[in-house]
């Protein structure tokens, strides 16, 4: 398995890695990620999961509350999320994490608590814990990941698939007839009072990586400031059930995905 | 108070502070009577949208190191399943109560004993085992409750609280017996914070090999430890008795009172009721079988613990069912019939 990034610079005697000097200052953090360990993670070339991983983490860094922190990681591709992160860290069942970080919040108040989940897991089979998290205005944070397939199983369709989308289950692209059309989540959610802030960034360029933590950050200062429900949709690329090259994936994400799920805030206080 | 109410009782004064659940009758008092007394206690009290939801909310908030208590009944049980097997999985403590009705399917709304299986088998996937408590009063719904907890957290495991909805909706005088813990137990494996320590996982996925082997050893080494240790049964006239009844919940009750006819009619009839249906009480079952002519097994059901009863009693006697089904209620008298008709 290829070597990435993550978590690579530190720690005496680990091979130097370029990215501390030459990569765009982030702000903060400096070499040592402390929310991340210094791992090899298992996701494909040009996954966008480890980016998401390390701006999750560049941002509770920031905000110094790791040790706050308490995590819900989804069944999918981050299924072992709880490797990488140096916090405390719970898996829920498929789709229930919004209940599971529900029962931990309302238990610890005073707790820092996200889910880091999906679109499978989000959108589909944990459609109504979602929404209900939502609506009474859960004080927790969404990470939102859509890369429009269900990359664990082997490339399924996902709700959030596009329209024409190729994937295992819909071999001849998405039919809107027969599977309906791909699911705005965002746009569902800022209808309820409860949700006090959405935005969707993409992580397929360094400046919306930036602008994909910036998004974050705020995400958590709206739980920190206690003010209510917050999710951030992360529009990821997955060259392997694309079929495709990192390159092309991350350059699909701006021809194609963004334009169906368009990049900004959708809701805000 | 009723059954339920009691058991809500029994919840708070274990020190229960979190509870979720969804609108399912006949179990809607204690869903009602824990939403006032969470807000009473400063717990926590959730009305959540599924049942799914509530079970996890609880899997979040034993995930988090609080006591905490969902109940429904047997269909919302069906769909609380997945959970359960996670809690398991995980090794986290919590209390499910199932008041069970009428099924399959929708049923009714009568009291039933038809979920025996599911909960003693193990109703979601996985190896699992958890132990099903069988109280038969309003008194035992919170003696029972209120064990619950301090077992759940002493074996880091979902205990269950099999009921019906004859139990949880009648009337009776309740004496509040029990206390409040003085200490909770430390729960170093919680998730609070890494504060001043290495981060907690809590998981149930073992992907690397041998894991998941290794770790399923340990359950079944722990449900062993249980079965040792947490056995509990009520035994009248269990020795030097022909015929003996098996029963739990509350048709214990009528059976009892179909033993006291029959022993009045001469009849050498003794009882034997499991309050935990697992473990079960299999040793002292072989033991009265060893005396006994004829076993009978009363159940609100087309026939499961029997099947328990046969395997303890493992052909030394003779063990013969009478079960109701869908709602009906056994009387004294049709076990009484039964019992002098037995060859």
């Amino acid at each position: 398995m290829k070597k990435t990034r993550i978590g690579k610079e530190k720690k005496a005697g680990a091979p130097k890695v370029k990215s501390d000097k030459k990569t765009p200052s982030l702000e903060a953090p400096g070499p040592l990620i402390k929310s991340l360990r210094d791992l090899e993670n298992h996701y494909c070339a040009g996954c966008g999961h480890g980016i998401a991983h390390r701006l999750v983490c560049e941002v509770i860094d920031e905000f110094d509350i790791r040790e706050k922190v308490i995590a819900v990681a989804p069944v999918g591709c981050a299924v072992i999320a709880y490797e990488y992160w140096n916090f405390d860290v719970t898996e829920a069942p498929h789709g229930r994490t919004p209940a599971v970080a529900t029962g931990i919040k309302r238990a610890r108040p005073d707790n820092i608590v996200f889910t880091y989940q999906g679109d499978g897991d989000l959108a589909a089979i944990g459609t109504a814990e979602i929404i209900h998290a939502a609506n009474r205005g859960e004080n927790i944070t969404v990470i939102f990941v859509n890369n429009g397939v269900y990359g664990m199983t082997g490339g399924q369709m996902a709700p959030t698939t596009l329209a024409g989308q190729k994937t295992s289950t819909s071999l001849a692209g998405r039919s809107l007839r027969r599977d309906g059309y791909p699911l705005k989540m965002l746009e569902m959610l800022a209808v309820l009072p409860g949700v006090k802030y959405l935005e969707r960034v993409s992580v397929n360029s360094a400046q919306e990586i930036l602008r994909a933590k910036r998004a974050i950050r705020k995400a958590f200062k709206t739980q920190i400031d206690k003010k209510g429900f917050s999710m951030v949709e992360v529009l990821s690329m997955c060259p392997t059930y694309w079929g495709m090259s990192p390159i092309q994936a991350a350059e699909r994400i701006r021809t194609d995905v963004s334009t169906f799920y368009p990049i900004g805030v959708v809701k805000t206080y | 108070m009723c059954g339920n109410e009691a058991c809500g009782e029994g919840a708070v004064l274990a020190g229960c502070k979190f509870y979720a659940g969804y609108p399912i009758t006949p179990q809607n008092e204690l869903t009602a009577y824990m939403s006032k007394r969470m807000g009473e206690t400063g717990g926590v009290f959730i009305q959540a949208e599924s049942e799914l939801a509530a079970i996890n909310m609880v899997l979040g908030a034993a995930v988090a190191g609080v006591r905490a208590m969902t109940s429904s009944s047997s269909p919302g049980i069906s769909l609380k399943q997945e959970g359960i097997s996670y809690l398991v999985g995980c090794e986290l403590p919590a209390v499910i109560v199932n008041m069970q009705r009428g099924g399959p399917g929708l049923g009714n709304i009568a009291p039933s004993q038809s979920d025996y299986f599911q909960a003693v088998k193990g109703g979601g996937h996985g190896d699992y085992k958890m132990i099903v408590l069988a109280p038969s009063s309003a008194q035992e719904l919170l003696e029972c409750t209120h064990l619950a907890f301090g077992l759940a957290d002493k074996y880091r495991n979902p205990v269950f609280i099999l009921g019906d909805g004859l139990l949880g909706q009648m009337m009776e005088p309740v004496t509040l017996n029990v206390k409040p813990p003085e200490t909770m137990p430390s729960k170093p494996w919680a998730l609070t914070g890494c504060k001043g320590r290495e981060p907690n996982v809590i998981r149930s996925l073992l992907l690397a090999e041998g894991a998941l082997e290794e770790h399923n050893k340990k359950l079944q080494e722990k449900f062993s430890r249980m079965k040792e240790s947490e056995t509990r049964v009520e035994s009248l006239n269990a020795k030097n008795s022909d015929i003996i009844l098996v029963a739990y919940g509350s048709v214990a009750r009528v059976a009892k009172l179909a033993m006291e006819k029959a022993r009045a009619k001469g009849l050498k009839v003794g009882l034997i009721r499991p309050l935990t249906v697992w473990p079960f009480p299999d040793k002292v079952i072989y033991e009265a079988a060893s005396t006994a002519k004829k076993i009978l097994v009363v159940e609100m059901s087309a026939g499961q613990m029997v099947e328990d009863v046969m395997l303890a009693v493992k052909g030394r006697a003779e063990v013969n069912f009478y079960g109701r089904m869908g709602g009906g209620i056994p009387t004294e008298d049709e076990i009484l019939a039964r019992i002098e008709a037995m060859p």
